[in-house]
């Protein structure tokens, strides 16, 4: 009898061994429900979570997933069980402790992964993050070749390329941007303010302090920039701003790394805007050396307000999601920056990579940040539109945010 | 109805009434007055893949023990309502000081979230509603006269607009007056002005959403004063025709005052529907030139940080201002409640 339960327990090890060793074995024994955003790279993940054998696996993917995250993991017990952020998104997830930390399962389950994937918050890891992103420069070599210009390393050189296209009658409108009244606006504004070396806030506290010359500065430059857009620029996402470059109506834009690999494979696509495409790193700003684009790293949580077995679960099936033999299949090479081991640059990454080299600014993962962020996309419109003078937009930004910190206890 | 009967008879909706209208409003006006915990900040140092930094983080622990001892945050009172997000106060009263003349006091208010917000919301809502009414009863009038076989026809494509789901109908617009769509280039080829965009002015976007607004609310006037048209008596219309009235004098002193109390009736459904305009700017992307109440409690509550009480606040408002738009009406019909009852 305890020599048949030996030899059992014998077998089953091999199996699981062997089956692991195959790289293809998932077993779970409790359920995973996984709330994300929609584009490609995060597909991949979703999609190599639901391949574990055991237990139920749902996934939630979608592009307002910011809406349902925190709501969804607030319940006990959580409707999610991971959630896929970014490290602006993990701070709401953060500041109301729905995410739990992950050292024990890390050193349990996380032998793939690399020590520079672990997103460690005051010592703890909380996420593990598989993919970085950043905005960087798109534009067409074959019409800045036209116009006898190079590729733009500041956005002085841009806004002088794009006067020499218009000048020379080759593009009515060549530059491009997701100006988008809202996050989009706000998030452009935040890779110039920094390019121009300011910051958000007063050293070690939640006072903001953008309302300086660097922010006037930043703001005059996307006026500047605007004008060489397609008029309707404050309704333009990122999705609009593709469209624009896909239709061959932009030379130049400033545009994430996550969506430039896919820019022209979509259906009608003119030869010439494929062949024409090039990526290049962020510029700089102002004389500056810094660049004005942000850097952000896409990784996964574990809710904290689930059972320690669906923890684990989770925790297994989303490392499987991200095993380094995904990378094998070109077409998801290609989706991203992949942080996982064993990945190499495709020509679409050369981008984000420029951005790391430069020592671009991580978005700030500061607990007031969010706010700032959304009091920036609501107020800034109206310089935009000429309405008011960027003073003006400026310190209503400050006047919103500080109402907003107050409500929330910040300040 | 013996008074046992009625109360059994109305318990299951006056149940539901409370618990699915009552309780919720109750719970948003307790949210109003209350804010979150004074977060406690501590010094942290986060690493990732861009290396380490330094950074701040919401102490858990102290936080919730805050939490645990007073689990409704801190009581605010009536700050939120005051601050700058609402009603502002302290910043309507610092302009009044400083403004030379009312114009400046006026733009100064206009860069107030609330006060701009109202002042789209109100055009937007007395704009539309006349003009709804009186094209909804065009077209009842219209289809009504109809042969019978084109009548049902008729009555579909004009409750079209109803049909389509706000959301997609405005975005149907929102492509069609793009500066490369069908009516943007039209318009841009009328005005001789091939840079016109209606996107990138603010009244021009404003004139699409009321476009909209009508476009969308018509049928449902529509259909409610083509029911009313069944029961025009037709003794009273043969006998004006008899008196010799025209169609128009037909129209002005039969139909219309018999429809009256149904135009009523529109007009405070969509009061309360327009006050509350939130699809068509979604729709339109018009955020940059159009706001209203409902448009704040979306980006209040899907930011990048959820603002509840903000949220709640504005709802409170916009309930007040609700009851404050339908004040005349609900005035008269108590008037001739009591008036019937004595």
């Amino acid at each position: 009898m305890f020599l048949k339960k030996i030899a059992m327990a014998g077998v089953v090890s091999l199996l699981g061994s062997t089956a692991f060793a195959g790289g293809h074995g998932c077993a779970i024994d409790a359920r995973v429900s996984i709330v994300g955003n929609e584009f490609p790279a995060i597909q991949t993940v979703g999609a190599g979570a639901t391949e574990c054998t055991g237990a139920e696996v749902s996934k939630n993917l979608t592009a307002d997933h910011q809406k349902i995250n925190l709501a969804g993991m607030q319940g006990n017990p959580a409707e999610y069980t991971s959630a896929i952020v970014a490290n602006s998104s993990i701070v709401a997830l953060m500041n109301d402790d729905v995410i739990r930390p992950l050292d024990d399962l890390v050193a349990k389950h996380g032998q793939d992964l690399k020590k520079n994937q672990l997103i460690t918050i005051n010592g703890k890891v909380m996420a593990v993050a598989f993919m970085a992103n950043a905005q960087h420069l798109v534009y067409r070599a074959d019409i800045l070749e036209k116009a006898g210009v190079e590729a733009p390393k500041t956005y002085e050189d841009m806004l002088a390329a794009a006067e020499k296209i218009r000048s020379m009658g080759l593009m009515e409108n060549p530059v491009g941007g997701a100006y988008k009244a809202g996050w989009n606006l706000a998030q452009e504004f935040n890779n110039m303010y920094l390019g121009h070396g300011g910051s958000f806030f007063e050293a070690g506290s939640a006072t903001p302090s953008i309302n300086n010359e660097q922010g006037v500065a930043t703001l005059n430059m996307m006026k500047a920039l605007s004008e060489y857009m397609n008029p309707d620029f404050l309704t333009h996402d990122s999705n609009a701003t593709n469209a624009e470059y896909r239709a061959g109506n932009v030379a130049l834009m400033n545009m994430w790394g996550s969506r430039a690999a896919t820019l022209t494979d979509a259906e009608g696509v003119s030869q010439e805007v494929k062949d024409g495409m090039a990526i290049a790193g962020p510029m700089t700003v102002g004389g500056g050396d810094q660049a004005a684009s942000t850097l952000w790293w896409d990784g996964w949580t574990v809710a904290k307000n689930v059972s320690d077995a669906e923890a684990e679960a989770t925790f297994i099936a989303m490392t499987h999601a991200i095993r380094p033999a995904i990378l094998e299949d070109g077409e998801v090479a290609k989706q991203a920056v992949w942080l996982i081991d064993g990945y190499s640059p495709t020509d679409a990454a050369v981008g984000v990579f420029a951005a790391a080299q430069m020592n671009t600014t991580p978005y700030p993962m500061l607990p007031y940040m969010g706010l700032m962020h959304t009091a920036l996309g609501a107020e800034l419109a109206d310089f935009m539109q000429g309405k008011e003078s960027a003073e003006q937009a400026l310190a209503d930004v400050e006047a919103a945010y500080t109402a907003a910190a107050k409500e929330k206890g910040f300040l | 109805m013996k008074h046992r009967t009625f109360f059994w008879f109305f318990a299951p909706t006056a149940a539901a009434m409370l618990l699915f209208i009552a309780f919720p409003i109750v719970s948003v006006v307790l949210q109003s007055f209350f804010v979150p915990h004074e977060a406690v900040l501590i010094e942290s140092e986060n690493c990732g893949p861009f290396g380490c930094t330094q950074s701040t983080m919401v102490d858990q622990a102290a936080t919730e023990a805050l939490r645990e001892e007073k689990p409704l945050g801190r009581f605010a009172g009536l700050s939120i309502y005051a601050d700058r997000g609402h009603l502002a106060f302290a910043e309507v009263a610092e302009a009044w000081r400083t403004s030379e003349s009312f114009g400046a006091f006026f733009k100064e208010l206009g860069d107030l979230p609330f006060y701009r917000a109202m002042g789209f919301t109100l055009t937007y809502t007395f704009v539309c509603t006349p003009l709804l009414i009186m094209l909804g009863f065009a077209i009842a009038v219209a289809v009504n006269s109809l042969h019978r076989r084109l009548k049902g026809l008729m009555i579909f494509f004009s409750l079209l607009p109803m049909i389509v789901t706000p959301l997609i109908g405005s975005l149907i617009l929102f492509w069609m007056i793009d500066s490369r769509g069908v009516l943007g280039q039209l318009i841009a080829y009328i005005a001789d002005d091939p840079s016109l965009s209606l996107k990138a002015s603010t009244p021009l976007m404003w004139v699409s959403l009321i476009v909209y607004g009508i476009w969308s609310s018509a049928p449902f006037a529509f259909v409610v004063f083509y029911a009313g048209l069944q029961t025009v008596p037709q003794d009273t219309l043969e006998s004006a025709q008899i008196d010799g009235a025209t169609r128009w004098q037909q129209i002005r002193y039969v139909v219309i005052p018999h429809l009256a109390p149904l135009v009523t009736f529109v007009a405070l459904i969509q009061l309360m529907d327009n006050f509350r305009v939130l699809e068509p700017i979604i729709g339109f992307q018009a955020e940059a030139h159009a706001q209203s109440l409902s448009s704040f409690i979306i980006s209040d509550l899907s930011g990048e940080t959820q603002q509840l009480s903000s949220a709640a606040t504005t709802s409170v408002l916009t309930i007040i201002g609700v009851a404050i738009l339908l004040s005349p009406v609900l005035v008269r019909t108590w008037r001739e409640f009591r008036g019937g009852a004595h």
